[in-house]
């Protein structure tokens, strides 16, 4: 189908593209890579009155690592973060799930930003963000702050940006030499939605985990966090009996419902059948005091 | 009624000044107005390929950009790749090996392999089904356009002087 009318203003700084949100009487929806949103539209699942282009606000793009974080620019494109050296070296589980980011063409125009932005509870960054614990720097053009991750994602497209404010960029930790990572999916075909996929981010060494963050995509109304499966595993070396039981705790921490793809039974089999070989990787990967596991 | 906008872009080296509603695609842009209508349109909704052009360079989907983002940047389209010869052996490598039957799709796949191509050396077959995981083709079942992108890639590296392409014809 073809998209629904709509008046379009470009936005030369965020400001511009705030001021522009609060003088809208519709609804306004901000654009950055256009490769949700422009598909909603076609499919008029959504039809808002004004389209508020970010796309020329240079300040939004860039890689940096500063001060122990890498601050990516919202609008800098999947492609740019699978290609980025600084992403491989410094947050490498990003590098990890980019190249299960949707097809090529996708990912030459996607952006991170609108990845967390719309927060597709099915999609593999904000899963990642949770995971690293990142933060998301929102922007109302007058103040900026940083949420964290696990107060970021609230609901089924629903984040913590409110009506007109901006996410300007999104803030990872370094990954530190005895940090070890792992991300995996399963998706009918390849750069399809996952059906379910796994971010992990294990800290320890000599097979011991100290900390571990394990977030899900296409579990759940948001990326989700497990902490019973968690639980399991803190403090403890990773063999296969607490793999065992970290993976039997999973129907504590999710309980998908069935839909059009799958019963819920499916979808936690497979959640376990992921999380068993994600962890068994991780396994080798922390004994052997590699950084990086898979 | 929404406000039209006006752009100027560069099509196929061409310098082209429209007047858009905002809600048409890129492609729409690109077949209606502009008449080039080697760009297909399939699913508007990012998954079959038909529609990918070039923005800037990249490959993008004519479905999923608007007329008006393009304002000021420049769009190839396979009109534009195919009258430059740039592409001239990998088009020849499809037709010797029939890698393509209604030729919907064909474009798309064009333009893909001509990105993917691009980045130098010779691509395994895995890449090569991984780069086109965004391609839908319901004819070939993909084994041929496979061939031909992989036939063409080991021309470019020098490593094949001659068409060793099957020939199906």
């Amino acid at each position: 189908m073809k998209a629904p009318a709509f008046d379009y203003v470009q936005a030369a700084s965020v400001s511009e593209a705030v001021a522009a949100f609060r003088a809208c009487e519709g609804e306004a929806r901000y654009l950055a890579g256009g490769q949700s949103l422009l598909a909603a539209l076609n499919l008029r699942l959504s039809a808002p009155s004004l389209l508020i282009d970010l796309g020329r606000i240079d300040a939004l793009r860039g890689i940096d690592v500063d001060d122990g974080v890498v601050r990516i620019g919202a609008l800098t494109r999947h492609a740019e973060v699978l290609a980025s050296e600084i992403v491989a070296r410094h947050v490498p589980l990003l590098s990890m799930a980019a190249p299960f980011v949707a097809h090529p063409a996708i990912r030459n125009k996607g952006t991170l930003g609108g990845s967390l932005a719309l927060a597709d509870p099915a999609s593999e960054f904000p899963a990642v963000a949770l995971a690293l614990g990142a933060r998301m720097e929102i922007s109302d053009a007058e103040t900026t702050r940083l949420v964290e991750a696990d107060d970021y994602f609230v609901d089924l497209y629903e984040t913590a940006i409110a009506p007109g404010e901006v996410l300007t960029a999104v803030h990872f930790p370094v990954a530190r030499s005895t940090q070890v990572f792992a991300f995996d999916e399963l998706a009918r075909r390849r750069g399809d939605y996952a059906l379910i996929g796994v971010a992990i981010n294990a800290d320890g060494q000599r097979g011991h985990v100290d900390a571990i963050r394990i977030a899900f995509c296409a579990a759940a109304p948001t990326p989700k966090r497990v902490p019973s499966a968690e639980a399991e595993l803190i403090g403890r070396d990773l063999t296969d009996e607490t793999i065992a039981r970290a993976v039997a705790a999973l129907s504590a921490d999710l309980a998908p419902d069935d839909d059009a793809h799958m019963a819920a039974a499916t979808r936690m089999h497979l959640a376990r059948v992921l999380l068993r070989r994600q962890l068994a990787t991780l396994k080798a990967a922390l004994v052997g005091d590699g950084v990086n596991g898979s | 009624m929404t406000k039209a906008v006006p752009i100027s872009a560069t099509v196929n080296d061409e310098e082209v000044t429209l007047l858009v509603e905002p809600r048409l695609s890129l492609i729409d842009m690109l077949r209606h107005h502009l008449h080039l209508t080697g760009s297909h349109v399939g699913c508007e909704m990012g998954a079959c390929g038909a529609c990918l052009v070039q923005l800037d360079g990249d490959v993008v989907h004519g479905c999923l950009t608007l007329a008006v983002e393009v304002d000021g940047r420049a769009v190839k389209t396979i009109e534009g790749l195919s009258d430059s010869g740039a592409i001239a052996d990998l088009q020849a490598a499809f037709h010797r090996r029939n890698a393509l039957q209604c030729g919907y799709c064909t474009p798309g796949v064009l333009m893909t392999a001509q990105e993917l191509l691009s980045k130098g050396g010779v691509p395994s077959r895995a890449d090569i089904r991984d780069a086109l995981s965004g391609n839908y083709c319901r004819c070939t079942g993909y084994e041929a356009i496979v061939d031909a992108i992989e036939t063409t890639a080991r021309q470019r590296a020098g490593l094949d002087t001659a068409t060793t392409g099957t020939d199906h014809g």
